[in-house]
């Protein structure tokens, strides 16, 4: 039974490590919100899809080099010590956000735009690869044995909540830059998308002031103190066959799995509300918030759980559900938000037409917005532009962009589906940390459980957005097909994990 | 099963470098090579990482899995 100065030990241990970690993780995942801008910025207008892919595949970047992070950072934790390695990150990872936010676009600086993009996006994914891993070594290494699940649970609910917070601040960003909405939406498209990666600085400067009173693991300092710390922790964690072995069984057996449904549920799910059914941004920001924080708490439920039953089973019922629920729970989405079934009331149709000067230039910007309400309460929004010249003539800008409001049933049901899927997400994450510090031994253990959990989220999971975008562009037949890859990914995983894995929770992580 | 993950391996592998051949066989700009060669770098070791996993599940390795950092360190 734990003393109240001990809980009130772990309680300053979990929120120091968990603010710094939400921080990272709002600080990374702007970048992937804010990707149909940053393609517009930064990568040439001459084709949207090659755009956009080019900020996914930038994104992906960031996700790719996270495993090196890990190692890197890994093992200067495991040498010098968990604290200081994540106030490193977080300095790293807060500066390449703010100067993210500072780089002129594409038609100021040509091709030296992108690039730098691409560099500050990569020294983003390397301190996320030391962050997460030294979060929750710090908060176990700190935990009593019956309650590792429920305490490092806290640390699994900071990356959908730094989500959360990333969605939340650009969508207050996007509505408070002008009066009007349009003409704040505007300007948000032209710069305003800077601001929430120049607030990151004010996140990282707290959350800095925080790490910096906190003491380093007692595990870890008793094993300095005794001199048993790893001399080389990545030939210790990559040489030693019996050591290798729970790296790769951690990565294919668990891992790989649980990556690719958390992209699924919150990002993938998030691009294919706005990309495939056409729900306006608001929206589909404001599904994505409602489900999140209904579900949020379902972490620590399941990391709690974890504690009683084993951390195994959960983990694997999460991808189970996953691998056999992802397609129909897409097919009714598809089906929430289609207008093929149901009839435009005429009486319901308004059509604007602005005319915008371009100063300077001598031409004017035509916009057409037409809304239309269909029988079945959906509103769809379709923007045209043309350029008119100075001889009278129009010449029809890029493709016509079109948008879905759902009404309210609709709307809820939408939440419902995205909720069920950050359910998977809960289920196969919230006991992870946990199980992947009880497979390790503390003298590498920053470098070892790094390894796997960033190669399955960042490679395996981070890519999924990019590559299901991708199996829509090659099968243009089926709205779906994106799908097979976390379905595919997640069913191996849940075969091998169901074969190999233990479901004993190990008691003493002190060696 | 120890097999089944090598061979899993191997075809899973092939499968994308033709998928990578062919997709920059259909449209060979820059964009695309790159794409498909990133994909292609990225998997490598990761394929050879599950190799090894399946190698190791073949001899026998997983029949037991450590309790404590003894066993792993031993």
């Amino acid at each position: 039974m734990q003393s109240s100065a001990e809980k009130k030990q772990i309680r300053k241990v979990i929120f120091a490590s968990s603010v710094g970690t939400l921080i990272e993780w709002y600080d990374f995942y702007i970048f992937g919100s804010l990707a149909p801008i940053i393609a517009s910025q930064f990568f040439p207008k001459t084709n949207p899809t090659a755009a956009l892919l080019s900020t996914l595949a930038t994104f992906a970047a960031g996700f790719i080099v996270r495993p090196f992070g890990a190692l890197v950072f890994g093992r200067l934790g495991d040498k010098v010590g968990r604290k200081y390695t994540f106030l490193l990150t977080l300095v790293l990872m807060g500066g390449s956000t703010f100067a993210i936010g500072l780089i002129p676009g594409y038609e100021k600086i040509g091709f030296v735009a992108p690039l730098l993009v691409l560099l500050l996006r990569l020294i983003q994914g390397l301190a996320l690869g030391g962050e997460y891993g030294g979060a929750a070594t710090y908060v176990a290494e700190h935990s009593p044995e019956n309650k590792r699940g429920f305490y490092t649970s806290w640390i699994q609910t900071t990356a959908t909540l730094g989500l959360l917070l990333s969605l939340g601040i650009i969508l207050i960003t996007r509505q408070s830059m002008a009066a009007n909405s349009v003409d704040s939406i505007r300007i948000f498209e032209d710069w305003g998308w800077r601001i929430p990666f120049w607030f990151s600085v004010v996140l990282v400067g707290m959350s800095i002031y925080i790490r910096l009173k906190m003491h380093e693991s007692p595990i870890f300092s008793k094993l300095k103190a005794e001199g048993k710390t790893s001399i080389n922790p990545i030939k210790e964690s990559l040489m030693q066959r019996s050591n290798l072995k729970m790296v790769l069984l951690a990565l294919f057996g668990a891992t790989m799995g649980q990556g690719v449904v958390w992209y699924t549920g919150q990002f993938y799910a998030q691009t294919f509300l706005e990309n495939v059914c056409k729900v306006d941004f608001s929206q589909t920001r404001t599904i994505m918030i409602w489900a999140i924080i209904f579900a949020t708490p379902l972490f620590i439920f399941f990391g709690n759980l974890s504690d009683k039953v084993g951390r195994k089973w959960i983990i694997m019922s999460g991808l189970l559900l996953a691998v056999v629920l992802y397609r129909p729970i897409y097919h009714q989405m598809v089906n929430l938000t289609s207008t093929t079934a149901s009839v435009v009331d005429p009486g319901l149709t308004k059509i604007e037409r602005i005319i915008t000067p371009v100063s300077g230039k001598g031409y004017g910007l035509q916009t057409t917005s037409t809304l239309q309400t269909y029988t079945n309460g959906i509103v769809e929004k379709k923007v045209h532009m043309d350029t008119l010249l100075n001889d009278g003539s129009e010449k029809p800008q890029v493709a016509d962009k079109v948008s879905k409001q759902l009404p309210t049933d609709r709307y809820w049901m939408m939440i419902g589906l995205i909720f069920i899927q950050i359910l998977f997400v809960t289920m196969s994450y919230g006991p992870i940390a946990a199980f992947l510090v009880e497979i390790f031994p503390t003298k590498i253990r920053y470098t070892s459980m790094s390894l796997p959990y960033h190669l399955g989220n960042g490679v395996f999971g981070g890519l999924t957005p990019f590559i299901a975008v991708l199996l829509g562009t090659m099968f243009t037949g089926d709205l779906l097909v994106g799908l097979w890859y976390p379905i595919l990914v997640a069913g191996l995983c849940l075969v091998i994990g169901s074969i190999y894995l233990s479901n004993k929770v190990d008691k003493n992580i002190n060696d | 099963m120890g097999l089944v993950w090598i061979i899993v391996g191997h075809a899973v592998y092939i499968m994308l470098l033709k998928t990578a051949f062919s997709e920059v066989l259909k449209k060979p700009v820059a964009d695309t090579i790159v794409q498909w060669s990133i994909f292609a770098i990225i998997f490598l070791p990761i394929t050879i990482g599950f190799l090894i996993f399946g190698w190791l599940a073949f001899k026998g390795a997983y029949d037991k899995l450590p309790t404590s950092s003894e066993e792993i360190e031993g």
